[in-house]
């Protein structure tokens, strides 16, 4: 008797969020996939929706139309700005690491006593409205900024430099929005870090930095990636950042996805961008897995 | 002996000036007279007052507010379901198809959830509006949540329920009994976090909302689009404000509690 409750109680408790994701995530997903093979049809909205198309969509492949994704590679824009995402979010996750490794490591060397509230002072500004960290930039980095104003103050510049509605504030954007993920999985690691290590390398006579290169870089490898790869994934699909403070001609595949959809409504471009953005992620993601279950073995 | 050296200070120093600044300078300009943004022009609360009759602001607040109070309570319940199953589900049929779509959306793009979700709500010929942006929200809000309570989870001892059934509960008292007590700090944990994702939203929202159902993200995003204006600068405060009570809250909440957990 309690078994047979035991059961069914276990098989609601998967059936809920079981359907709810099937419903909400994974048909949605088939959707766009389905729409991004079809053609451009008219109007609002501009592809035929029929649900008979999910249920029949093996019968129907032959309909399928890989018009799409040609016109994606036939348009020099789309090659430009998935590659143009990449290089900026690659450049942003390298100055992240630069600025995120000295700043856990700090941390993790911090004394015992304040250390839980130097994690909360990382943690404080990541719940602060991703928004609002963005638009905070705006003036600072505006011609008539703070930081021109003080450049110019200082005599340091002579003309206001032109740092908004460029890559550099995009970099800037994405460095100060996801420091705290580059830092926390960083802390994780090198907090762990036995530092007798250390002390065995200074004592057989290593430099400090000697001692940092061969010793606590490589204990640090697995934070590096992860903390690499939290920062790398979002920013490749990034919209508010390259949208409020990079410049018109900052291209980068989330806005490319907005603008195809809000603004020239062509549904089935933006599913195929979208799905091509997908592949782009899975990349990294299964690199990083392996890497994962090699380090583990 | 860890050693904390002079290097260490500063790149801490720096790196909290760099998170903070921003933050502040958006404050302090926020109490400012003048209305040119970069001209201090004396102490003034005249933008909070301002803001206080600006109903389009208002509105857009209440709406964004409600989205999330519901958003975060059904997206925490299915989230702790989705962790149980994950941890507790044992084998079933098509389980590495659940934990993908579990773990998915937290890497997905958002301008691709978001697209998803309008593509099905069009499909289906769903009014858009407060009901579809609250959808969304549960739906990739409630994958955070998973992870949170499957990380708990794994780290509990399952002896203590073996016990309670050892000691004739039923499966759902000792639910209750012992593991909803033990992982009730991840369930709040992950209300909180689903909560402020729900606050924070701009993209899923503006793909899936319809008339009437204005986020103060999209409010903000379309006034900071025509230039920064003073009030969006009190607006900000007084959220900034709000957040860090309630995370100083809940973090004196976890201090006090500590003692009681078992170690």
């Amino acid at each position: 008797m309690h078994a047979l409750r035991s059961f069914f109680a276990r098989r609601i408790v998967i059936a809920i969020p079981y359907l709810w994701l099937a419903v909400f995530f994974l048909a949605p997903f088939l959707i766009v996939l389905k729409i991004s093979f079809s053609a451009t049809a008219i109007a609002m909205p501009p592809y035929t929706p029929v649900f008979d198309g999910l249920a029949t969509l093996w019968e129907r492949a032959k309909d399928l139309s890989f018009d799409n994704y040609v016109w994606l590679t036939e348009d020099a824009l789309y090659i430009k700005a998935y590659l143009s995402s990449v290089k900026i979010a690659l450049i942003s996750t390298a100055i992240t690491l630069l600025i995120g490794y000295p700043l856990a490591l700090a941390m993790a060397r911090a004394p015992d006593r304040i250390r839980p509230l130097l994690l909360m002072a990382i943690i404080l500004p990541f719940w602060t409205s991703f928004l609002i960290r963005v638009y905070a930039w705006i003036g600072i980095l505006k011609p008539e900024g703070l930081l021109n104003q003080l450049l110019l103050s200082l005599g340091v510049i002579d003309q206001p430099l032109t740092i908004i509605n460029t890559d550099w504030a995009v970099y800037i954007g994405i460095v100060y929005s996801y420091l705290p993920f580059m830092v926390l999985p960083l802390y994780a690691t090198l907090e762990k870090m036995d530092y007798r290590l250390i002390e065995a390398a200074n004592d057989l006579g290593a430099t400090p930095l000697g001692a940092f290169w061969k010793i606590t870089v490589p204990l640090s490898v697995p934070g590096i990636l992860a903390g690499s790869l939290l920062v790398f994934i979002p920013a490749v699909g990034e919209f508010v950042i390259p949208d409020l403070l990079g410049g018109s001609d900052t291209l980068m595949i989330g806005r490319t996805l907005w603008v195809e959809f809000f603004y020239n409504r062509d549904w089935p471009v933006a599913s195929a961008v979208a799905i091509v953005l997908l592949l782009l992620l899975v990349v990294p993601i299964v690199i990083f897995q392996k890497m994962q279950q090699r380090a583990s073995s | 002996m860890r050693r904390f050296t002079s290097f260490n200070l500063v790149a801490l120093v720096f790196g909290l000036a760099f998170l903070y600044l921003p933050i502040l300078i958006l404050i302090i300009y926020s109490f400012n007279a003048s209305r040119i943004v970069t001209v201090w022009g004396g102490f003034s609360t005249r933008w909070y007052v301002e803001l206080m009759h600006n109903q389009s602001i208002l509105d857009a607040a209440w709406v964004t507010l409600r989205v999330g109070l519901l958003s975060a309570t059904l997206a925490t319940f299915l989230g702790t379901l989705a962790g149980l199953a994950l941890v507790r589900g044992g084998r079933f049929w098509g389980r590495t198809l659940f934990s993908g779509m579990v773990f998915a959306p937290l890497v997905m793009p958002e301008v691709i959830t978001g697209l998803s979700l309008l593509l099905l709500f069009v499909a289906v010929n769903f009014d858009r509006g407060f009901w579809t942006v609250t959808i969304a929200h549960i739906t990739f809000s409630m994958c955070f949540v998973a992870v949170v309570v499957q990380s708990r989870l794994l780290s509990f001892d399952r002896s203590l329920e073996e016990a309670a059934l050892d000691l004739g509960a039923t499966p759902v008292k000792t639910f209750f009994a012992v593991t909803l007590p033990l992982i009730a700090p991840a369930v709040v944990a992950g209300w909180m976090l689903a909560f402020s994702l729900s606050l924070d939203d701009l993209v899923i929202a503006s793909f899936t909302t319809g008339p009437g159902a204005t986020t103060l993200p999209m409010k903000i995003y379309s006034q900071v689009r025509r230039g920064v204006t003073p009030e969006i600068n009190a607006v900000c405060t007084i959220l900034v404000a709000l957040v860090t009570l309630g995370v100083l809250t809940a973090s004196i909440l976890g201090k006090a509690r500590a003692p009681a957990r078992a170690p």
